[in-house]
């Protein structure tokens, strides 16, 4: 109980902070904005290879925003010293690292929400109609986005490089996820429904737990400074 | 022990050659190129016990902090990325000749590669952290995300269907290859198995000196 607790007070005060400066979300939803401005410079105007890419376009932009946003998840308690009170603060750290992770979570599903609309608005991606399946898809894919993403963040918070670090240590071990998703979506976004790709979604389960278990147990390791 | 493991080395590398380019014939379908079989597949199993190793390394230090085994969990990343290495440019060279092309994004390529880079990440940690004692565990850290990808790598990139050959050794029932290409192949894979540790013992005692340098 004391444990849930302090995992719901790192998330109250970290979404309070970004709803008093609201730094991370403006500063996103301007980059989701021009990601696919880019997505539409660079693949041209022909409508029917857009369709085709769209649910790698979707991931992409999921992906390349969760590097902009998860990467700085970590770096107010460094910029505020903070992180000795992290340090310092008891009990078992593993709850610091999951309220942390609910907070990047509903971060990322924000942005997600806020891409997808953009989607359906510019590439005329049919949300409305997939809307269950393709948020069920979504939800499962981006918790083990956020949980890789929330441990490696910490770890690249002390490091010099952490920009070029984060990045590259972030998305080989995405791999799978990345997969799961995109063919997910696909599955989605062709009217197959899920039951055709049950095999990816618990692919993407499995992968949620193992991430979430280790970020869990190694967590203590990294906050140590 | 050292000298002995050496000579040990060379005399496997030699064995391992003999058997595969005088004792083992030419394959009758792919000719003098298959031979290249004797160092890919020794040398991908090698890479996979060294991440094993790493693995097991860092869940040590983890747990214990003992110097020791982040030096070999370094020692073993590293000479599992030289495997690794080893394994992508030999499937190239045999793959130029026999599929016609060096690389395709065939399953088992392409978790090698995912493998490969990870670890060249695992790497990157211990280059770009300067304190030796947070480099060490958060390398270790790293060394546990990436071997517990493996199988979701495995499995989510096998799911796009394959070109390569099925595995001829590591499967169940029993083994179609004839007797002596599975000779020569266990050979190699002693040798190069031999020149993993042999190099592995070798950077554990620089990596401790260079410390000792730097105390």
């Amino acid at each position: 109980m004391i444990y849930a607790r302090r995992a719901w007070i790192v998330l109250w005060k970290d979404a309070l902070a970004e709803r008093r400066s609201k730094e991370a979300l403006n500063a996103l939803f301007f980059f989701t904005l021009l990601l696919l401005f880019i997505f539409q410079f660079t693949l041209g105007g022909d409508r029917e290879r857009v369709s085709d890419a769209l649910p790698g376009l979707l991931w992409l932009g999921f992906v390349l925003s969760g590097l902009v946003g998860l990467g700085r998840a970590f770096l107010t308690e460094r910029d505020h010293d903070c992180w000795e009170g992290l340090l310092l603060s008891p009990g078992d750290k593993s709850a610091i690292y999951l309220g942390k992770l609910a907070g990047n979570l509903l971060l990322m599903l924000l942005v997600e929400t806020i891409m997808l609309v953009l989607f359906g608005v510019f590439f005329k991606l049919d949300v409305g109609r997939h809307l269950p399946a393709l948020a069920g898809v979504v939800v499962l894919g981006t918790v083990g986005f956020a949980a890789v993403g929330t441990l490696f963040a910490a770890m690249t918070a002390q490091v010099r490089a952490r920009e070029l670090l984060f990045p590259v240590l972030l998305l080989p071990v995405l791999v799978p996820v990345l997969l799961g998703s995109v063919k997910a979506t696909e599955a989605v976004l062709a009217g197959e429904g899920l039951t055709a790709v049950t095999h990816w979604l618990k692919l993407l389960a499995a992968a949620d737990a193992v991430y979430v278990a280790v970020g869990v147990l190694t967590f203590d390791a990294i906050l140590e400074g | 022990m050292n000298r002995t493991l050496g000579w040990l080395v060379i005399l496997g590398l030699v064995a391992g050659l003999v058997m595969g380019f005088v004792v083992a014939p030419r394959d009758a379908a792919q000719g003098n190129v298959q031979r290249i079989m004797y160092v890919h597949v020794p040398s991908v199993l090698v890479a996979y016990l060294a991440f094993a190793v790493v693995l097991i390394a860092s869940i040590v230090y983890l747990t214990t902090r003992r110097e020791a085994a982040d030096r070999i969990g370094h020692a073993s990343a590293e000479v599992g990325v030289l495997f690794t290495g080893i394994t992508i440019a030999s499937g190239a060279i045999w793959g130029k000749p026999t599929w016609g092309t060096w690389w395709t994004w065939d399953a088992r390529l392409t978790s090698v590669a995912v493998l490969f880079v990870m670890y060249l990440g695992y790497l990157l940690v211990r280059g770009m952290v300067d304190d030796r004692e947070r480099a060490a565990r958060y390398s270790a850290v790293v060394g546990i995300v990436a071997a517990l990808d493996v199988p979701l790598v495995h499995f989510s990139v096998y799911w796009w269907r394959t070109l390569h050959q099925p595995p001829t050794m590591l499967k169940p029932g029993p083994s179609t290859m004839p007797g002596v290409f599975a000779a020569t192949l266990l050979v190699n894979l002693a040798a190069l198995a031999l020149v993993y540790v042999f190099l592995v013992m070798k950077r554990v005692r620089l990596l401790r000196r260079e410390e000792e340098a730097l105390a």
